[in-house]
């Protein structure tokens, strides 16, 4: 089937199998390989990309149910080559991330919450990376990462 | 993990996704926001062969104030129900365990419709609209009809609807300012609830994982009506239901667990 979507704000159409996963076509198709696949349940969040600014995990999501949409991946994110986006610029500030695998699903989720509550406390933002898992930073920097984004102040 | 192939339809209307679920029979589901067809596809638990997608009818989305009650269209999102301001005012049970179904990501694509369409028992939003007294829309070739959620669910994985019909709409009475409660337990950040338990005063208690469907604790609403105490109408909570063991907790576990947490919901709702 053909579909036709914007991905990092290019256009792109593409003749997919409707069994296609969305991440695989990321991946696979696009060569877009910051997508990573950690769980393949819907769990882990490694996947996460926002389809029209909103946070899903790629892994459970139709290459086909994103025809005609918006995609963002984290090769999309930053403005240029030489700048980063604010929420990644914060993970480097406040060491958000250790092997770095969560990473792209984690900055990518944290946009999307911002978006949603431009002001969260530590406790929203815990929840609302609760589909996110990272087993190597405990999460406080990541954290602190978000609430820095946020234009908060936090302890270095 | 890779689904099994299939055809993929996309229904441009409700009359159209009935019109091509008459045509394929049991061997064609619906697709709506997919988060409890796809996992279910890609471990091949599920191989229908035709996929009908009706994700795009938005028009299903809405939350209406009725009168007396609200009414919400079957493809409304997990996060829409959970910051709805009608919603959060009139019907909170609702709006408050939706934010508890699964994570951001996933309240981002899952639907109303598609949660109790998919009848699990292990799913939040089932016990809600059971405990709430709801009443499911229904559409097919034969003209749309309504049945109460008490006789929607009707087997493990099943529910009332016949292989061409669709779920539209779920309506449910406005509770205002009285009590309620939503128990969910499980023991990590976004698993599903080992049992869990929805309360609302005057209308009924929905229980999760406490048997092959979502179901009521008739036995706790039958002693809330003759004036039992929350102690004594808690201990009653394991009466009529039929849990199943797993790795999370045995049979006496979830029967335990059924009476602290009916207890603890009536509890907060000041019974």
């Amino acid at each position: 089937m053909e579909i036709s979507l914007t991905v990092n704000g290019e256009a792109r159409t593409s003749d997919v199998e409707p069994r296609l996963l969305l991440v695989h076509y990321l991946r696979t198709v696009l060569g877009l390989t910051g997508t990573n696949v950690g769980c393949d349940t819907s769990s882990c969040g490694a996947c996460t990309v926002l389809i029209d600014g909103e946070s899903v995990k790629s892994c459970t999501v139709l290459a086909v149910q994103a025809d005609g949409l918006d995609v963002t991946t984290i090769e999309g994110l930053a403005p240029s080559a030489e700048e980063m986006h604010p929420m990644q610029q914060a993970f480097r500030e406040h060491h958000g991330l250790q092997c770095g695998y969560c990473t792209p699903g984690m900055v990518l989720a944290a946009v999307s919450l911002l978006a949603e509550n431009p002001s969260p406390t530590e406790r929203d933002v815990r929840l609302g990376l609760e589909g996110n898992l990272c087993r190597c930073t405990g999460y406080h920097n990541i954290v602190k990462a978000v609430l820095a984004a946020a234009g908060q102040q936090v302890s270095p | 993990m890779i689904p099994a192939a299939f055809d993929y339809k996309r229904a441009p209307s409700v009359y159209d996704a009935c019109e091509l679920l008459s045509q394929y029979g049991d061997d064609a589901k619906l697709l709506a926001g997919g988060h409890s067809l796809l996992p279910l596809m890609k471990l091949r638990l599920a191989t229908p062969s035709v996929l009908i997608d009706v994700g795009r009818l938005t028009n299903l989305s809405y939350v209406l104030d009725a009168g007396d009650e609200i009414q919400i269209g079957a493809l409304t999102r997990h996060h829409t129900l959970e910051t709805d301001p009608l919603l959060k005012a009139e019907c909170p049970l609702l709006a408050h365990a939706a934010s508890h179904v699964g994570d951001p990501q996933v309240r981002h694509r899952g639907t109303l419709g598609g949660t109790l369409a998919h009848g699990d028992p292990a799913s939040d939003l089932p016990a809600v609209v059971l405990a709430l007294n709801g009443t499911m829309v229904i559409r097919g070739p034969r003209g749309q009809r309504e049945v109460a959620a008490t006789d929607f669910f009707t087997g493990f994985l099943e529910t009332a609807l016949e292989p061409d019909e669709m779920l539209i709409q779920v309506r449910l009475p406005k509770t205002g300012g009285a009590g309620w409660s939503f128990q969910k337990f499980n023991r990590r950040a976004q698993d599903w609830a080992i049992v869990g338990v929805a309360y609302a005063h005057g209308h009924g208690v929905g229980l999760i994982n406490m048997g092959p469907t979502p179901m009521r604790a008739s036995a706790v609403e039958q002693a809330l009506s003759s004036g039992a105490s929350a102690a004594d109408a808690a201990a009653v909570a394991a009466e009529g239901t039929d849990p199943s063991a797993d790795l999370n907790a045995s049979v006496e576990f979830r029967r335990h667990l059924a009476q602290v947490l009916v207890r603890r919901a009536l509890v907060e709702a000041g019974v």
